[in-house]
């Protein structure tokens, strides 16, 4: 009986088989993706074509700018195993930190700045080494940390609302990158930059789809890659069209390609990154091949710090005030980003790209559904069910190619 | 005698694959029945099949336990007719007692309220069958892994057994708990207990055994009466491998050299216990292109020895000298003990020594990442390179470098980690237990590779429990006990009667000085 099975299941064609093999192994990255499109296809067509306005497409960007940033960090730390609770609070604190330098003190915005930088990774520095050093765990050590800086944060402005903050500062998050060409309606350097940047992703993939196949690494059938390919570089252009009919890039959209690929090609290539994710592996072995496990985790949060530093001042700028409540449960929204970007609980597992799309699923959610007039009480139950469903998806996957 | 169980062409098939083929088992009533074979041979598929694991409609063929043919859906389904498996890896909870662990999933309780009088009085009843004088309050974590697996043994007892499979239940004791397992085996036995015995270990198969099945790529090849004639262990492997191996060694070719490594009063204190002295003033040395031997008992302190001269990795107060070829040197971290060209292959490859959810190509460049980048950016061609050339080097069996290595087997894992030390360029290699959990033919080629290590004029100095391999392996053999060295052997005067009787004498004085 289980021979004939066998020889029914043996005859399978090798393109398709190749075909269901590449899907198979890349099915969290496209269906993550594919899921990004879907909804935003959805909310496009419930919100009667609102979502993709470029004013709301703006909106979007600048809305979700420091979850994104905040995610790329969390990444890290998720890799290496641990996680951190207390990226919400900094985001509020470092923001008043910076309105009582700039607003109460005075001063000029570059110093103020970089003051909030650091003060962002000692704070990761603080937590990172009682997890790295005393090997506490990170979940208590953030917890703690959360409640720390909401508590400075209360403190350091009395409870109160500071602001306004100066105008080159907003400019962080709500400025757009100049037009040199100047055609009134249409923004032209954007369009040139965004198009350069598309065609440059294009071809840098198609050269390590090349290089990989040199090195007998298995990759996708060619007309895939091509199909992938061009209908995410239509919608990139696509967008990036909307946004330059508008008033163009955003400064902090520039900032978040920028980490992006500086994260990415960290993450890939170098050294350091490669031992942080076997770190998240196997810690004992990653110890036991001369890696130097503390420091590095160390490191994580040390980063975390600094990138939780940026996105408070990007949130700060943006409200052009700080408040007690800035930044209030923002960990919750980065953390899911991560896991529904596919991230593992156990560490080892993540990219910054899922963990980009993933805060992107989130924010267009948010979005979406705020437009419909959704309360925040449903909007709440929906994302909770998002972020189960993604990682159900997730781990049923993983259990049926084990 | 009438058969307790037969198997009758079971076959099992996995996606894409054919775990089992028509295999076939009978048991007879009150015999130890041994399962040999290969890792991956289908062993443990059949004992999933059989206790339930593999539900019935999940494979063909039958399974006639007590003259009926039965269907098993799941474990309750098998323990309840009196099957009872038990793992290699151990299923008890550490911070439970030995009480609560033998009644768990089966509390003597009443309306959900545990009655411990009663758990106690049975535990105790149950510990005294298989030897244990233990109070059934202590806790799992603090007895011995020997201990452990007798308390498996008083759970498997406590659920009415009438067929106790053991799945490799020596591979992680000592010889003296191993010998005491058997012995305890056979007394079962002579009570009219029934067993199947799956283990490595070829001469306890053949001590306790009264019949042997060979089952190799998922097929059962024979199956030897060992009641009527002897059976040699030669002719088991041969049924293993579906080939005679006539040398389990492969000839020595290395020269020896100078020395490489020298140690010298080495002292290693426990990590948590710190009054505990595991390691007390050992010295010893390796030569470049020999391979030294470290016999002793499990826990005489080898591994502790060994990982703590690999960078500091294990212990606390650690004192003594570490000279690399004639330099003295501080190893502080593990790092710097690379650099210095020190490799450790530990014993625990899982656990210690890989990544598993990464492939092969990440795990060998590991230790060397330095080895395959740039300015702290990897060339993943260049890494890549160096994975196939190992791939090839070792013969490492995979569909390609980039497949993970949890999905490879215990000797082509092994392989890995011992192509990620290569690599590393080492003068000195520790290689802790190098050949355990592998199967007979995957050795051969450890042994050649560490055979070709030392002809490279690399000194290797290897921990091992299984005493053969030392003997056939080591142009020296130092001996170690209660973390001393106590012996120094070389080849021609090595046995294992003469390491055993070393090991002897040092407890008996240990037992004498404790007298006086």
């Amino acid at each position: 009986m289980s021979t004939q099975s066998t020889e029914l299941s043996a005859p399978v064609t090798n393109g398709s088989r190749v075909l269901t093999k590449s899907w198979k192994g890349n099915i969290r990255e496209y269906g993550m993706l594919m899921a990004l499109v879907v909804i935003m296809l959805f909310f496009q067509f419930l919100t009667d074509g609102v979502l993709l306005k470029p004013l709301n497409l703006t909106n979007l960007v600048l809305q979700n700018s420091y979850i994104i940033i905040m995610a790329i960090g969390m990444l890290l730390v998720i890799v290496a195993g641990h996680i951190d609770l207390s990226v919400g609070s900094v985001v509020g604190f470092i923001g008043a930190l910076a309105a009582v330098l700039m607003v109460n003190l005075n001063w000029p915005i570059i110093p103020a700045v970089l003051v909030c930088l650091v003060m962002g990774g000692l704070i990761g520095a603080a937590q990172g080494y009682w997890v790295a050093y005393y090997r506490i765990p990170a979940f208590i050590v953030t917890l703690a940390g959360m409640l720390v800086f909401k508590g400075l944060t209360l403190a350091l402005l009395n409870g109160q609302s500071v602001g306004p903050f100066p105008d080159t500062f907003q400019r962080l998050s709500s400025g757009f990158i100049p037009d040199f060409f100047g055609a009134g309606g249409f923004h032209v350097t954007s369009f040139l930059i965004g198009m350069g940047l598309i065609a440059f992703l294009f071809i840098t993939g198609y050269q390590q789809r090349k290089n990989q196949i040199a090195h007998q690494i298995a990759v996708e059938p060619l007309q895939f890659f091509l199909i992938k390919n061009i209908v995410l570089s239509v919608a990139a252009g696509y967008i990036l069209y909307l946004l330059s009919t508008y008033q163009g890039l955003p400064n902090v959209l520039i900032i978040m390609a920028l980490l992006i690929s500086a994260y990415t090609f960290f993450t890939n290539r170098s050294t350091v990154g490669r031992r942080i994710y076997a770190i998240g592996g196997n810690e004992k072995a990653a110890m036991l091949s001369g890696i130097n496990t503390k420091r590095l985790t160390f490191f994580t949060f040390v980063n975390m710090g600094m990138l939780a530093a940026l996105a408070g001042l990007v949130f700060a700028a943006r409200l052009n005030t700080a408040t007690p409540k800035a930044g209030l449960a923002f960990e919750l929204d980065v953390i899911a980003a991560v896991f529904i970007g596919g991230a593992s609980m156990q560490g080892g597992v993540g990219k910054v790209t899922g963990a980009v799309i993933g805060a992107l699923v989130m924010g267009v959610m948010n979005n979406g559904m705020s437009i419909m007039g959704i309360g925040i009480d449903w909007q709440q139950v929906i994302k909770g069910l998002v972020l189960l469903a993604a990682v159900i998806f997730d781990v049923y996957n993983k259990n049926k190619s084990a | 005698m009438a058969a307790i169980l037969e198997m009758r062409g079971i076959t099992k098939t996995f996606p894409g694959v054919k775990a089992l083929d028509n295999v076939n088992l009978t048991v007879e009533e009150g015999e130890i029945h041994a399962i040999v074979g290969e890792n991956g041979a289908g062993k443990s598929t059949l004992m999933k099949v059989l206790s339930g694991v593999h539900p019935a409609d999940s494979y063909s063929g039958d399974i006639v336990f007590e003259n009926t043919v039965q269907s098993f859906s799941g474990i309750a389904d098998s323990e309840q007719k009196g099957i009872i498996i038990i793992h290699q890896e151990l299923a008890l909870v550490p911070q439970l007692s030995i009480a609560e662990n033998i009644f768990l999933g089966n509390e003597q309780a009443k309306r959900g309220l545990i009655n411990w009088e009663q758990t106690f009085k049975k535990t105790q009843a149950l510990l005294q069958k298989v030897g244990l004088s233990d109070s059934p309050d202590s806790l799992i974590l603090d007895i011995g892994v020997g201990k452990q697996q007798l308390v498996e043994i008083a759970k498997a007892l406590s659920k009415n057994v009438k067929l106790l499979i053991l799945d490799e239940p020596t591979a992680s004791l000592n010889e003296k708990d191993s010998d005491a397992l058997m012995e305890l085996l056979l007394e079962f036995k002579r009570q009219g207990m029934s067993a199947i015995l799956i283990s490595h270990k070829l001469n306890e198969v053949r001590k306790v055994a009264d019949s042997i099945t060979v089952i190799r790529d998922g097929a059962s090849i024979t199956t030897m009466d060992c009641k009527t004639n002897p059976i040699q262990e030669a002719d088991i492997v041969r049924h293993m491998v579906g080939r005679a191996l006539e040398d389990r060694f492969p000839p020595k070719t290395a020269t020896v050299g100078d020395v490489v490594l020298e140690v010298n009063d080495w002292n290693v204190f426990h990590h948590m216990k710190h009054d505990r002295q595991v390691v007390k003033n050992a010295s010893l040395n390796v030569r470049k292109g020999e391979v030294v031997g470290i016999a002793g008992l499990m826990g005489a302190g080898r591994t502790e020895l060994a990982m703590s001269l690999f960078g500091r990795s294990y212990g606390r107060q650690i004192s003594g000298e570490v000279k690399l070829r004639g330099e003295s040197v501080k190893l502080d971290t593990v790092d710097s003990a690379v650099k210095a060209g020190l490799a450790y292959v530990t014993e625990d490859r899982k656990n210690y020594g890989l990544v598993l959810i990464e492939d092969i190509v990440k795990n060998i460049s590991l230790a060397n990442l330095n080895g395959v980048s740039n300015r702290g950016v990897i060339d993943a061609t260049q890494e890549s390179g160096v994975a196939e050339k190992y791939r090839t080097d070792l013969n490492i069996k995979c569909a390609n470098v980039h497949q993970k290595t949890v999905n490879l087997s215990g000797g082509n894992q092994q392989k890995v980690v011992l192509s990620k030390w290569l690599f590393s360029n080492p003068d000195v290699l520790i290689l802790d237990e190098p050949t355990r959990g592998i199967d007979v033919g995957a050795k051969y080629e450890i042994y050649t590779i560490i055979d070709q290590l030392a002809a490279a004029g690399k000194g290797v100095l290897m921990i091992s429990s299984e005493m053969p391999e030392l003997l056939g392996m080591c142009d020296r053999i130092y001996v170690m006990n209660e973390g001393e060295m106590i012996g120094e052997l070389t080849a021609d005067d090595a046995s294992q009667e003469a390491i055993m009787s070393i090991i002897m004498q040092a407890g008996s004085k240990d037992y004498v000085d404790a007298v006086h």
